[in-house]
């Protein structure tokens, strides 16, 4: 058992990381480095301006895309380097996550699915931050039930014509292209009417709009077809297989390994490492070391969880499901920290924003939480997927499993 | 990087496993528990016979030279079969205590006798209640001979040896503190056995009355090396609940899938699915924080005491969350003696508190993360 890198592992580590130390825009490293939870924005810089100049920095010297075959504009590396970059990357990363969504999802999906051509055409501008993809699956009516989704698309010769409205669509308003869930079948059970597209996202009839969220922020977008062409050479898959070709998308949406979650704790154990309370410094205080120490032991074991999961890769093995828990422990676990991140600041914890305590930043992690346990799979879904595919638990009795889409009923009253 | 246990040392988990799951049946346990016999002394001369008393033991005082990694395994599998014999006091304790202390005639006495079966010992440590601290010791040890008592000692009333700790100063300071090793089958000693929540494995009085002893390492340096052998204990015993959460999850989720009311398996209803699900969220969070816990005992590591913390609270806290759960599950046929489910809630909450209490390692870990980051 060791934490070492093998001799391969240690080249790679060393080459990546004389790389980025030569190349990185480390003017903005310290503002990246604190900008680790919810939103990433430069103060004196438009952070998608950034974010694109460092992905074709990396796309030309080789270092985008790690996992993509070269001949699509990736390296062909194994799991483990793609994980070794991300290591080195650090804070760097974080100007990756405009692209996650085309690289992580988008971009599979089109190696699994698309023409020869269309590949060749469209993966590598992908990979090297030129244009921008976002994912349309989710709908008003399907969001954790995503084969719910009322977006039509009919035939009309060679194209189809698509109407309707997808919504949590993140970065559809600097989005270049798109791939788009549809129902092209409402006379046959939800699962088997449904059609993947991939679209030009300035195509006549596209309209996005922001959303204001909870938070007050707009990270997410509505985005409303009307009458939208797409050639039928755009789709992706067998017209009525868009259901599992969207699983090939999702099962492409590991949460990513070796990066890390965001549980809140780091910043909560330096808060409270100077933080003085009524009677003596916080982090002398029975109570507050309790909760601490309850809020280390869940952030380290997400690390060595994650650490063994690099080791299997690492091996040349598939991870165990042990990584699934991340996103479900993290998410309920940064709401918690933030809100006793304020109990502590007593009455004044109501401030938020530049007059609050570390210019609210707790305050703000309190807001942006509950997207957390909601985006990406519900707390409930998650805890589904464990139940059902690491605990083997039945499924859930489905009674619109053989019903036609168009019999299913639409509203829970009156 | 390779965070994971050799195949070699998943081989021994293995053989283990199948070792306990034929020698220690939950009916073998029963024997214990229902108070037939103080411990399976069957089943301790298996574990000698294959080597795992030794483990971890030189191979020069009788053991297999093998190491912690090893041990961990066995530790693992001890926990999942609620083996009942005194595995922990005699190997993770008092072992642990000699190799880290103890001279060569010491070492030449004990060890080759706990690798062979043949010795049980244990740490006679705590006085009543209260956690590890020097100010909780009373016991005095004066001109070679100890006057005071012990309570709780584990399987104080089968041992044939213990390392005590005893007041040896009055400066108030750690330094206060010395070890000594007793015989337990000499004069000296009165031992009465106690009523415990988790009868498969006892716990004694023991009333030392100018009892002979013999110092453990040096004077005054009894509670540096009891912080050490705590910090062993700890990830050596984190296993044992990793591999008792997973046992009790295990329960769970098989019951759940056979039990039918309302016309289906009880496992497809939310409620119980996303109750196994955290426990099985708890169970992978303890066996990460106690794989480090065994990374950093293994290689002696700088970080050995907190990674020891936090596998200590993470196993306690999934162990005890899988056993109390696994029982909600069963339903009132949970809450019936016949099923094995109230051993594992025992000996969770048994283990919970017996190298010292959550509250105490929560303390133990925030003071050793404040001490690494200003380090």
């Amino acid at each position: 058992m060791n934490f070492d890198d093998t001799p391969q592992e240690a080249e790679f580590r060393a080459t990546a990381r004389a790389w980025i130390s030569a190349n990185a825009p480390k003017q903005y490293e310290e503002e990246l480095r604190k900008s680790s939870l919810g939103r990433t924005q430069l103060k004196n810089a438009n952070i998608l301006e950034v974010a694109k100049a460092w992905q074709k920095k990396k796309a030309d010297a080789g270092w985008a895309c790690l996992h993509w075959p070269k001949e699509y504009g990736g390296r062909g590396s194994s799991p483990i380097e793609r994980v070794i970059w991300q290591q080195e990357e650090g804070p760097f990363g974080q100007l990756s996550r405009m692209f996650i969504i085309g690289h992580g999802m988008c971009g599979p999906t089109m190696m699994a699915f698309a023409r020869e051509e269309h590949k060749r055409t469209y993966l590598p501008p992908l990979a090297s931050g030129a244009k921008v993809w976002c994912q349309l699956f989710s709908e008003p009516a399907g969001g954790s039930d995503v084969a719910g989704l009322r977006t039509r698309a009919e035939k009309d010769g060679d194209d189809w014509i698509i109407n309707g409205q997808k919504i949590w669509t993140s970065g559809a308003h600097y989005s270049d292209y798109g791939i788009l869930l549809t129902r092209t079948d409402p006379t046959v059970p939800k699962h088997k009417g449904l059609t993947m597209f991939f679209l030009d996202m300035k195509s006549p009839g596209v309209e996005v709009r922001p959303i204001k969220q909870a938070s007050g922020a707009s990270d997410f977008n509505e985005v409303y077809f009307t009458n939208v062409r797409i050639p039928d050479h755009q789709r992706l898959g067998e017209v009525g297989d868009g259901w599992n070709v969207s699983l090939t998308t999702l099962m492409n949406e590991r949460s990513a390994i070796g990066a890390g979650v965001s549980t809140g704790f780091p910043e909560l154990f330096e808060y409270c490492s100077s933080l003085m309370l009524d009677d003596g410094p916080a982090i002398e205080d029975r109570a507050v070391r309790s909760k601490l120490a309850n809020w280390a032991v869940k952030a380290s074991g997400l690390k060595y969880t994650s650490m063994r999961a690099i080791s299997a890769l690492s091996k040349g093995e598939r991870p165990g499901p042990e990584n699934s828990i991340g996103k479900l422990v993290a998410g309920s676990m940064i709401q918690d920290v933030a809100t006793y991140a304020l109990d502590l600041q007593g009455a004044s914890g109501v401030i938020s924003g530049e007059d609050g305590e570390l210019a609210g930043r707790f305050q703000a992690m309190l807001l942006r939480a509950p997207g957390t346990r909601v985006e990406g799979g519900t707390d409930e879904i998650m805890r589904n997927i464990i139940a059902e595919r690491v605990l083997g638990l039945p499924g859930d009795i489905r009674v619109d499993k053989d019903v036609p889409f168009n019999k299913i009923p639409t509203k829970g009253r009156g | 990087m390779n965070f994971d246990f050799s195949d070699d040392q998943k081989q021994l988990r293995d053989q283990a496993r199948k070792f306990l799951a034929e020698k220690c049946p939950p009916k073998a346990v029963r024997v214990v528990l229902d108070g037939k016999a103080a411990y399976d002394k069957e089943l301790w001369k298996g574990l000698a016979e294959m080597g795992f008393l030794g483990v971890a033991i030189p191979e020069e005082f009788g053991g297999a030279g093998a190491g912690h990694l090893e041990l961990c395994v066995i530790a693992e599998e001890m926990g999942r079969a609620n083996a009942p014999v005194p595995f922990s006091s005699t190997v993770y304790l008092a072992a642990e205590a000699l190799l880290i202390a103890g001279s060569d005639a010491q070492k030449k006495r004990w060890l080759p006798a706990i690798a062979a079966g043949e010795a049980i010992g244990t740490l006679a440590l705590f006085e009543g209640k209260g956690n590890p601290a020097p100010k909780n010791l009373k016991l005095t040890a004066a001109n070679g001979v100890l006057n005071g008592v012990k309570k709780p000692v584990a399987d104080g009333g089968i041992a044939d040896f213990a390392v005590v700790a005893a007041r040896t100063g009055s400066s108030g300071r750690e330094n206060d503190i010395s070890l000594f090793l007793v015989d337990l089958k000499a004069g000296g000693v009165e031992v009465k056995s106690l009523t415990n929540l988790d009868p498969t494995r006892g716990q004694a009085e023991i009333i030392f009355s100018d009892c002979k002893a013999e110092p453990l390492g040096a004077a005054g340096e009894g509670w540096s090396i009891l912080t050490q052998v705590l910090d062993r204990a700890a990830v050596l015993c984190a296993f044992e609940q990793v591999g008792g959460a997973d046992r009790a999850l295990e329960m769970g989720r098989d019951y759940a899938l056979d039990r039918i009311a309302f016309g289906r398996q009880i496992g497809s209803f939310q409620a119980v699915k996303h109750m196994l699900a955290d426990m099985y969220v708890s169970a992978t969070l303890a066996r990460s924080n106690s794989y480090y816990g065994a990374w950093a005992l293994s290689t002696n590591a700088a970080e050995l005491p907190e990674a020891a913390a936090a596998a200590r609270i993470s196993a306690t806290q999934a162990f005890q969350h899988c056993a109390k759960n696994n029982i909600q599950v069963h339903g009132g046929m949970g809450f019936t003696w016949e099923f094995d489910c109230h051993m594992y809630y025992r000996r969770a909450n048994a283990m919970a508190l017996g190298l010292g209490s959550l509250s105490y390692w929560e303390d133990q870990l925030i003071d050793r993360m404040r001490k690494k980051n200003a380090a």
